[in-house]
Order: structure tokens, then sequence, then C-alpha cells
């Protein structure tokens, strides 16, 4: 294997299982997030209903996250975890509410329904919010010395992060939205297609605030996008506008979807649009793992290590996607109210 | 330096919490996806709607214990990372890959098919629904062999060698099958089936005692006491040869368990009862069997039998907790070796429903699995202390460079949150419980298709049978 750069599979695979994690618990998180402003509880019920066969399998994905860091690059995890250790706490605890809320929320009768409602939505906020404070950690650069984490507890909290995670809570907002167009029909989906439309506009927003705050955080990023403020590096800008020139065309291509019939169109330019984000992000921390002082090699674990589970990886991830699709495919088609085995 | 030890202590006591609450879950859902397979097996093959009844009951109960076991294991694999960072540095390169393809192999699988076991019925047919289920019990079978593996492998590691403090795997079979997994393996799994009978014969129990559907509680009694005539003799069978593993491997834990300070060439007693005092190193109170223990645990009267006093007192493990825990789950596995036969017998001989008393220690019992598998962990894992791996890497340079308040204060939050959602999670699965199964409910109005081929009203006339 010595011919294969291991460490760089292994962010590659990474980045595609976090991107999975966020388009699919992306959108049920997202109905979380919408669930409370639905228009009735029979609404409330297919918005949860749309999403309960689904979303344990989609936060696998955040374990496969969490698990292949673990593995694949120990150091980055055992420096990084310490560093967002509340965040994550938040997102933990966050996750417990809601996910057993799926299932107390069927048994639960009068009021004990409505705390497990309210379980369900702020779970699901609050758990964005968290992820969107980890990432704006990350992108912040982590405190390390010789490899290990050398902050304080509190490193994470500044106004970037905060912005960061809001901007995860409308980015949510807008898959779970477009999921909803998906599987439902008439008043609610017409309602859905509204919510879209305002997700949009504020997620494109904070897209904007994110990406001109980020090369004022680090020189390193700085450099990268030829923006260091106040002057502004047009030989390097330039190459990189047609970035933000795709981020509009998309943008543009989802609104209209939004506002005609089409009913997968939304959710697919949503997915455009997150990727267009997530490369941008993933350019400006790239080589680095933890930045911008661990990077993909320095972190990654022994090569028989990482090539164990590398062959584990190529023969599971297929199977994997196969059965998810199937299950999907399952499920296909709108949902109703009484869909449940309750 | 006390505001480290005060964060190694409060690491410890966080962790010990959360898995001992995460445990509880697993414990009981692979025993339950193994009983709803062949509950819907059975349907299947015998077209008894009685069978699909007791399905349906039990799914329900399934789908909330699978929930919080799926939340509460969410918390577990980032543990490792905030609290014990070292530790997943140092021993990143060998665990990471294990508990790496249980996600691949196991949750992925458990997850996904769950959605159609629970919701599908209607979508996929019975046989699909069938796969279903058993794909989702074979998922927590696979789920419990990695994370087995690599429980063993900090018990008995094998197969490494370390270069600058950091392991590195050498033969991937050697850590896979380290020394204790096999036994640690089956004796886990049968803990779990053991766990999750108990819990049928207590609900069985409580709606004989009721009478409420009798035809169902029968049923449900009827397989949980045959499941306990054969499971729990291999059980202790499983024990004992787990506990010869200890001998062999871990000889500081097993005379803590066995209570034994002084070096015995032969001949050691057998410790009942009494209290071990790590500072006098000496038990008070002790209540012995001459001989007996050598015979036990070596096989011979001859065989010597290893004493804490051998070692210096800073390996020895916190004995009493070791030598309390081990007694309650092997007492454990006593009274479910008792309850299993009684039972046995008196359905053979008598009218079950007469013996209220019987049925009473029956319905008490629900919870003993669940005792002797926490009890059971904390023997393995405290008779495990000081090390994280044992022998080689001890738990103080395993913790996170966090500071002591930020693991007391998520301990405390995890605490509070914990005993909120397990309140209310008992609460509804008390609440179903009590309800009992109900007949025919959900019953799709014609007959699947497999009923072409079983004779007309089998279902009634099976619970005819039952009843008389
Ligand atoms: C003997 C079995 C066993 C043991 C010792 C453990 N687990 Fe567990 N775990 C399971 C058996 C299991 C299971 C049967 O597969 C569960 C229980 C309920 C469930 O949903 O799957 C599960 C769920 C579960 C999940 C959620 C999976 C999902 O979304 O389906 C995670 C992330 C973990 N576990 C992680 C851990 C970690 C890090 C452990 C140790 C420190 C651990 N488990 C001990
Ligand atoms: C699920 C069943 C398990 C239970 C109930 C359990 C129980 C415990 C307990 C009670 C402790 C605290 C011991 C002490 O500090 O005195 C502990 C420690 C620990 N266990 Fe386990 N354990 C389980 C499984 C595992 C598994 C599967 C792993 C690893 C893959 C593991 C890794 C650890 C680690 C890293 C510690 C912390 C260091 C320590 O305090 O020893 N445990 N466990
Ligand atoms: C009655 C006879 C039994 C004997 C002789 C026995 C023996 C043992 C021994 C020696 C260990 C410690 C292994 C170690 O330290 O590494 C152990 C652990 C354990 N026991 Fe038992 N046991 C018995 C019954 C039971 C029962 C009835 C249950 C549950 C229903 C149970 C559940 C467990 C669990 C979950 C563990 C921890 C995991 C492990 O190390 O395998 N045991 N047992």
């Amino acid at each position: 294997m010595d011919y294969v750069d291991l460490p760089m599979v292994w962010a590659f695979l990474l980045a595609i299982a976090v991107f999975m994690y966020v388009l699919l618990d992306g959108f049920d998180l997202g109905v979380g997030i919408l669930f409370p402003f639905a228009e009735s509880d029979g609404d409330r019920d297919i918005m949860m209903n749309s999403v309960a066969p689904v979303w344990d399998g989609n936060e696998t994905w955040l374990i496969l996250g969490g698990g292949g860091l673990f593995a694949a690059f120990p150091k980055a995890y055992a420096a990084l975890m310490p560093a967002v250790y509340m965040p994550i706490g938040f997102m933990l605890i966050a996750l417990i509410f809601r996910g057993v809320a799926f299932e107390f929320r069927f048994k639960a009768s009068g009021s004990g329904r409505r705390i497990w409602d309210q379980a369900f939505h702020w779970g699901s906020v609050v758990a964005t919010f968290a992820q969107g404070l980890v990432l704006g950690a990350l992108v912040q650069g982590i405190n390390l010395e010789q490899g290990r984490f050398a902050g304080g507890m509190f490193d994470w909290l500044t106004p970037f992060a905060f912005v960061t995670g809001c901007a995860l809570v409308w980015g949510y907002t807008l898959l779970g939205a477009c999921w909803l167009v998906i599987k439902t029909e008439g008043r609610l989906q017409a309602w859905a297609r509204r919510a879209g439309l305002v997700a949009v506009a504020v997620t494109l927003l904070m897209m904007a605030v994110v990406s001109f705050w980020v090369p004022a955080l680090d020189a390193a990023a700085a450099d990268r996008w030829g923006l260091r403020y106040p002057e502004i590096d047009w030989s390097t800008l330039l190459p990189l506008t047609p970035v933000p020139v795709l981020v509009g065309l998309v943008a543009w291509q989802l609104v209209r979807s939004l506002r005609n019939e089409s009913t997968y169109s939304p959710y697919l330019w949503t997915v455009a649009l997150f990727m267009l984000g997530y490369v941008g992000l993933l350019i400006g921390i790239f080589p680095y793992l933890v930045p911008y002082d661990l990077s993909i090699h320095e972190a990654a674990a022994a090569p028989n290590s990482q090539g164990l589970l590398l062959v584990g990886a190529l023969v599971m991830l297929p199977v994997i996607l196969a059965y998810t699709a199937y299950v999907y495919w399952i499920f296909r088609g709108k949902v109703t109210a009484d869909a449940g085995y309750h | 330096m006390t505001d480290f030890l005060d964060m190694v202590l409060l690491a410890r006591l966080q962790f010990a919490f959360v898995v001992s609450f995460h445990i509880i879950f697993p414990a009981f859902t692979i025993g339950l996806a193994s009983y709803l397979a062949m509950l819907e097996g059975l349907h299947l093959k015998t077209g008894r709607e009685i069978y699909m009844d007791l399905y349906r009951f039990w799914v329900k109960i399934f789908a909330v214990s699978f929930g919080m076991g799926v939340v509460s294991g969410l918390v577990m694999s980032y543990q490792f990372g905030t609290n014990w960072s070292l530790f997943s540095e140092k021993t990143g390169n060998i665990l990471g890959p294990l508990l790496g393809y249980e996600v691949l192999t196991a949750f992925f699988l458990e997850a996904s098919f769950l959605g159609i076991m629970l919701f599908g019925r209607k979508k996929v047919g019975p046989v699909l629904h069938f796969a279903s289920t058993c794909i989702v019990a074979f998922g927590t079978l696979i789920s419990a062999f990695w994370i087995l593996a690599a429980n063993s492998w900090m018990q008995t590691p094998a197969g490494y060698e370390i270069r600058d403090g950091i392991f590195f795997a050498t033969d991937w079979l050697e850590v896979i099958f380290n020394p204790s997994f096999p036994y640690r393996f089956v004796h886990m799994v049968l803990a779990a089936y053991l766990t999750t009978s108990t819990v049928v014969a207590s609900v069985a129990a409580l709606h004989l005692l009721r009478n409420t559907k009798p035809a169902h509680a029968m049923v449900m009694f009827k397989m949980a006491m045959g499941f306990l005539v054969v499971v729990v003799p291999l059980q202790i069978l499983a024990g004992h040869e787990h506990g010869a593993n200890v001998y062999e491997h871990q000889p500081i834990k097993l005379a803590a368990m066995e209570g034994h300070w002084e070096t015995w060439n032969g001949n050691a007693p057998l410790l009942l009862f009494g209290m071990p005092n790590q500072e006098k190193q000496e038990n008070d109170y002790a209540v012995e069997i001459p001989k007996v223990g050598s015979w036990i645990v070596t096989g011979s009267f001859d065989g010597t039998i290893r004493g804490l006093k051998e070692w210096p007192a800073s390996e020895h493990p916190p004995v009493a907790i070791v030598f309390w825990s081990f007694r309650i789950m092997v007492g454990i596995g006593m009274l479910m070796l008792f309850i299993g036969y009684v039972g046995a017998f008196l359905l053979w001989r008598t009218d079950i429903t007469r013996h209220t008393l019987f049925l009473r220690l029956c319905f008490m019992s629900g919870p003993a699995g669940f005792l002797a598998v926490i009890t059971g962990w904390i023997t393995a894992e405290v008779g495990r202390q000081p090390y994280t791996v044992y022998g080689l890497l001890r738990t103080v340079d395993s913790v996170s460079p966090v500071t002591a308040s930020a693991v007391g204060t998520s301990l405390i939050v995890f605490v509070f949150v914990y005993s909120i959602v397990f309140t209310a999670g008992s609460y509804y699965l008390f609440k179903l419980a009590w309800a009992g199964p109900s007949e025919g409910e959900g019953r799709p109005p014609h007959k699947p298709k497999l009923a072409t081929w079983m004779a007309p009203d089998e279902g009634d006339v099976a619970a005819a049978e039952v009843r008389s």
C-alpha cells in the first residue's frame, strides 16, 4: 500500500462522511427546527412521520465522523475533542432529548406530548447550533502545544462561532423545508415552500458574512483568498470569483424551483449550495485537520491501522449506501399522519 | 495536583455513569431483538396470531429501549475524545479500527433496518419484514462482537508493540481474538439473552397474577422458562471458564474477586462473605469454605492462588468493590437457576397460576438481569484498575487536559439529563408493559399471504390450547 497516500484518502473519506451527515441529518434536524411553526398538530404529525423511519440511520453518519476521526487520525481526535468539550456536550445532550422524543411523543398524551414536542424542537435547534459552534471553533483555529490541546475551556466562545452557529441553523432549516416539499402535499407543502424561501435568503446572507469574516481570522486564510484587509490582492481573488458566481446561480435556481411546482429540485439545489459552501471551507482549512497546527499527515494513525479500516470502508460503504437507498425507496412518496406502527 | 486527581476521579465517575447507563439498553435490546425475530418467525411458520400479538407488544417496548440505547451510545463514542483524549491518542491505532468496523458493519445496519422494522410492515410484506427483524438482531450481535473485542483488548492486550508510548498493531487477528475475548463475548451475549428472559418472565408473571391476557402471558411465560432452563447452566459454565481465564491473565483481579490477600499453594478456601479491608490487607468477618477455592478456580485442590500481597499496594484495585460486585452477579445467576428450574417444574406438574408466591418472585426479578450485567462489568472494569490497558497504560495517564470543573459540571448535567430521560422512559415502558399485549391489534383485515398454507383459524385454536 506504499504507493497510496493513505492519510489523504482518509481525509477525503471523512470529508465525504461529514458531508453525508450534513445532507441527511441536516434535513431531519431542520424539520425539528421548523416543527413548532407548522400550522396545526396534524401537520406536525406528518412532519415527524416523514423523518421517523430514517433519522437514526442519518445520525449514524455522525458516529462515523467521530469514530472515523478517532480511527484514522487519533491525534487530531485527541487534540480537537477537549477543545470543543462544551459544544460537543451541548450537542450530545440535545441529541438525547431529540432522539427519545421520537418514541416518547407517540407514547405520551396531553401535556406530556407537548413536552416532547418542545424537546424535539429545542433538541434540534441546540444540536444544530452546537455543530455550528464546533465548525466555528475549527475555522478560527485551535490552540495546540506539541500536538495537544493547550487552550481554555471557553476558547470556542467567540462572535464568529456564534455566527457560524446561526448560519448552520438556517442552513438546516432550508434543508428541512426542501425535504418537506418532497414528502408532503397541499397546504403543508405550500407552507414548506414559503419557509424555504425565507431560509434561502437568510442562509445566503450568513454565507456572505462568514466568507468575508474568515480572511480576517487568520493570516494564512487571508493569503489564500487574497483578502488581507484592508488590502485586496486582485490577482489571487479574481481567479476565485467563479465561486460566488456559482453560488449566485445555484441560489437563483433554488428560488425558482421553490416557486414553481417542482418536487425534488429544491432539495437538489440546496445540496449544490451546501457543496459550494463546504468546498470553500475546506479550501480555507486544507491541509490542516486541526487548524492551523496539525496537518493531515501529522495526525494520521499508523499505516496498518488506516489500511485495515480502509479495506472495511471500501467494502462496506457501497453496501451501506445501497441499503440506505433501499430504505429511502421503501419509504418513498408522500407521508400521511397515521403512517406509524403506533 | 489535587485538581488533577479530582479530574481523574471525576472523569472515571462520569465514564462509569454513562457507560453503566448505556449498557442497560444493549443488554436488553440484544436479547429482545432475537426474541422478536423468533416470535415473527414462529408466526410465519405456524400462522398463529398470538405470536404476532406478542410481536406487536414487544416491538413497542423495543423501540423505546433502542432509542435510549442509541442516544446513550452516541455519548459514549465521544467520551473517549472529550474525557480520555490521551488514552485515545495512545490506543487509537488499535481501538480506532475496531470501533470503526463496529460503525461500518453494525450501526448502519441496525439503524437502517430498524426503520423498516418499526414502520415498514405495510410497505414490504411479511417475509421481508421478518428479514429486517433478523438483520437488526444480527446487527446487535455484530455490534457486541466489535465493542467487546475492543474492551477485551484493554483487559488482555495482544498483538501490539509500543513505540514512544503509542500502541501499534502487529497482528490484527491477535488483537481481535485476544485471550479474554471469546469468553467475554459468549458471557455477554448470554447475559443479554438472560436479561431479556427475566424481563419477559416478569411481564408474563404480572399478567398471570392480574389474570389479564392469560393466553398471551402463558406463551411468554413458557418461552421464558424454557430459555432459562437451557441458558442459565450455559452461562454458569461460561462464567466459570471466564474466571479461569482471569486467573491466567489477570491474577491481581482474580485475587480481588476471591478476596485472597495471602498466596495459597493449594487448598485455598472459598470466601462466601467478608469485608475486604484495603488498609490492613485482610478480610474482616470472613466466612469461608475450606479448600474448595483452589478447586473451583484451578480445577484441582493443589492449585496455587496468588494473593494480593504479592504485588505492591499501588497495583491493587479497590478490592471490596470487585469482591462484592462479583458476588452479587454470581448470586443473581443462582437466583435465575432457581427460577428457571422451579418454574419449569411447576409448569410441567401443576397449574402455575395458583402459585402466586412464585409468580410474585418472577415479577420482582425483572431487573435482576440488569443488575447482574452492571455488577459483572464493575467486576471486570474496576478489577482492571489502576490501568486502562491492563499492565501497560495507567488510568492517570489516560485523561484529557481539561479542568476538573469542566468534567464535574458535565457530569452533573449528564446525571440530571439522564435522570429525566430515564424516568420518562421507564414510565412509558411500565405503561406499555402494564397494558400488555392486545389481541389482533392492527391485524390486517384479510389474512397475510402466507396464510394460504395454514389451517383456518389456527390462531384461535392455539389460544384455546394455551388456556386449557
Ligand atoms: C455488548 C454490547 C455493547 C457494549 C459493551 C457497548 N455497546 Fe454501544 N450499543 C450496542 C451494544 C454495546 C448495541 C446493541 O448495538 C446498541 C444498543 C442499542 C442500540 O441502539 O444499539 C448500541 C448503541 C451504540 C451507539 C449508537 C448506535 C446507533 O446509532 O445505532 C453507539 C455510538 C455506541 N453504542 C457506542 C458504544 C461505545 C463507545 C461503547 C463502549 C465504551 C459501547 N457502545 C458499549
Ligand atoms: C458497556 C459495558 C461497560 C461497563 C458497564 C463498563 C464499566 C466501567 C466502569 C464502572 C469503569 C470505571 C472503573 C473505575 O474507574 O474504577 C470503567 C472504566 C473504563 N472503561 Fe469500561 N465498561 C464497559 C465497557 C467498556 C468498553 C467496551 C470499553 C472500551 C472499548 C471501556 C473502556 C473503559 C475506559 C477507557 C475506562 C476509563 C478508565 C477507567 O476508569 O478505567 N469500557 N468502565
Ligand atoms: C453464576 C455464575 C457466573 C459466574 C461464575 C460468572 C463469572 C464472571 C467472571 C469471572 C467475570 C469477570 C471477567 C473479567 O473480570 O474480565 C464476569 C463478568 C461479567 N458477568 Fe458474569 N458470571 C456468572 C453469572 C452472570 C450472569 C447471570 C450475568 C448476567 C445476566 C453475568 C454478566 C456478566 C457481565 C455483563 C460481565 C462483564 C463482562 C465480562 O467481563 O464478560 N454473569 N462474570
